[in-house]
């Protein structure tokens, strides 16, 4: 089976994140970047797919060169190879022009199978594997907690605000998953060593034959106006609990008429 | 005035979610608002009393089994084909994960901008978010197309506003494309009659000091308590106390509560990003310098354990 796992660079969650003063883009520099966490689920099922079915796994990901990096840390978990969409008119770019650009990549790939984090852990707009699916015409069966391989046949438990939908779909499909999925491996040395040898192809915007000034700043579907600092909550009042706690808690839901 | 749709959302159960009746309340200060139901056949007769109750001046009832019965797509499509034809002023989805994927499905077939988890949208198209965590406030809009909007739960006030709808049957045509994932089951988790977490207005969540599993029935009684919800931390999710869904936090449930209880819970940045919009937090936790305590406007430092049980009795004593 060819599987292509979508990897997206994030500044990390745990850090101090901003936007930038000058144009309101995410500011690349003020947290250190690491892979969306839910991409590495993406990963990890992947490969699994892979061992229990045969096949390869090849990493994609558009975004600026440091997100070799992270490509890096895909092949060294397991991942075969890897296409970096790289392109200085990328920078900017909305979700409808990214799923521009990823659906042509994805179109040279031919993918039976397309695995994806459920969100990013920056925009957690949670779009993508729809808007791809829509522009490929192929089947998205999003928020998989569990996904079973049977054949050409994909089926998902997808997680739901009430419970879970058991959705069915052939492949070619986009499969996006929760970090309920699975157990993430770590890199072994082996893994490491074996990455270093592991091919990188990068492709620009006139590889993919997408016009540069439809995507990026220029071909925005949406713009950020402007952007500031939430204030911080104003420090609320903090008891130690005496032996009153409870009922001073209570006391205190009760002036703000909760109770 | 011109229209402005709104996709409603609703379960059989209880009827038309309340974040559907947010988005009608907010549609009425940008136009007249024009319900879209986007169900199985007789949906639209079920839910068009609460739709009218909340301001709906039109009702679009697209009813087909293979709406309910393949994922997202459908909805899509018919929902692009009603925005061509009738050009709406705005159209305004719950920012739920399927709201969000229609939207995006919709952006693509329009070649229209869009703008997710959004809290406040003013008359002109402008939306606020809230982004990273909770520590950003981002002003945004769409440059192309039509405001193409999802709003967070608990964004505005659903206020009542009496209409009688007219309602349109519209046409369901459907490609292949559209059936290609197809629903074979749906099952419900959902535990007792709590309010949806998302949608709650109060939120009670424990943490990693909770325990156990066993233990989260004093979460639960103090949200049964409140009329709330049952969240969780990712730390108490991962130790198996509670089910995956209840999490809140970065990779979980953003909630934006009247008021959120937070119930031996540190208050990593990682819980922050899902909670820290509640208006009003409340946090007991053993460690006084849990990070917890500076998002709180009342922190009891104690052990849960003496702390709720005395809360429990209290509320029911003034009862």
């Amino acid at each position: 089976m060819n599987i292509v796992v979508l990897v997206k660079q994030v500044p990390d969650s745990s850090m101090d994140r901003s936007l930038r003063s000058d144009d309101n883009t995410v500011d690349r520099g003020s947290a250190s970047n690491v892979i969306n966490e839910m991409d590495e689920y993406a990963i990890e099922e992947a490969l699994r797919v892979k061992e229990a079915h045969g096949g390869e796994v090849t990493v994609l990901t558009m975004g600026p060169s440091q997100a070799t990096e992270s490509i890096r840390k895909a092949l060294q978990l397991g991942a075969d190879k890897a296409v970096h969409v790289l392109d200085d008119a990328l920078a900017g770019s909305c979700a409808v022009a990214t799923s521009r650009v990823l659906a042509a990549a994805l179109g040279q790939l031919n993918p039976d199978l397309v695995l994806c984090g459920a969100e990013s852990t920056d925009g957690r707009v949670q779009v993508m594997p729809h808007m791809l699916a829509e522009r490929l015409g192929i089947a998205a069966l999003t928020g998989a907690r569990k996904l079973t391989v049977d054949g050409s046949t994909l089926t998902v438990e997808r997680q739901t605000e009430e419970g879970y939908e058991v959705v069915t779909a052939s492949t070619p499909a986009i499969v996006s998953v929760w970090d309920t999925i699975n157990q993430v491996r770590l890199a072994s040395f082996k893994g490491i060593m074996a990455a270093k040898k592991k091919p990188v192809q990068t492709l620009s915007l006139a590889d993919l034959g997408v016009p540069a000034e439809e995507v990026g700043t220029a071909g925005a579907t949406s713009e950020v106006v402007s952007h500031r600092r939430r204030p911080p909550r104003s420090v609320g009042q903090r008891i130690t609990d005496d032996g009153t706690g409870g009922v001073r808690l209570v006391e205190f839901l009760a002036a703000e008429k909760f109770v | 005035m011109a229209e402005v749709l709104v996709v409603v959302e609703a379960t059989r159960e209880l009827g038309v979610k309340k974040v559907t009746l947010e988005l009608l309340t907010l549609a009425r200060q940008l136009g007249s608002p024009s319900a879209v139901v986007l169900g199985g056949p007789g949906a639209a007769d079920r839910l068009g009393a609460q739709l009218g109750e909340y301001g709906a001046e039109k009702i679009y009832a697209a009813e087909h089994e293979d709406i309910d019965g393949y994922l997202v797509a459908p909805k899509a499509t018919v929902l692009a084909d009603l925005v061509r034809r009738v050009q709406p002023a705005a159209v305004l989805l719950a920012s739920s994960q399927e709201g969000k994927e229609i939207a995006g499905r919709l952006a693509v077939k329009l070649d229209n901008g869009l703008l997710t988890d959004v809290s406040e949208l003013a008359p002109d198209g402008t939306a606020t978010q809230v982004v990273f965590a909770g520590s950003t406030i981002v002003t945004s809009r769409v440059t192309r197309g039509l405001p193409l909007v999802t709003v967070r739960s608990n964004s505005v006030t659903p206020a009542p506003a009496p209409a009688t709808p007219t309602v349109e049957r519209l046409d369901v045509v459907l490609g292949e494309a559209d059936k290609l994932a197809r629903v074979l089951d749906r099952v419900a988790e959902q535990k007792g009659s709590r309010p949806e977490l998302t949608e709650a207005s109060v939120v009670v969540s424990g943490g990693r000091g909770v325990g156990s599993a066993d233990n989260f029935k004093l979460v639960e009684e103090l949200a049964d308590l409140l009329g709330g919800a049952v969240g969780a931390s990712r730390a108490a999710v991962d130790s198996g106390f509670y089910p995956h869904q209840y999490q809140v936090g970065q990779t979980g449930k953003t909630v934006s509560p009247q008021l959120y209880i937070a119930l031996g819970i540190s208050g990593a940045i990682q819980h922050r990003a899902g909670m820290q919009t509640s208006k009003t937090i409340v946090a007991v936790n053993k460690d006084p310098e849990a990070p917890i305590f500076e998002l709180a406007d009342f922190g009891v430092v104690g052990d849960l354990f003496k702390v709720v049980p005395q809360a429990v009795e209290e509320i029911r004593k003034r009862r």
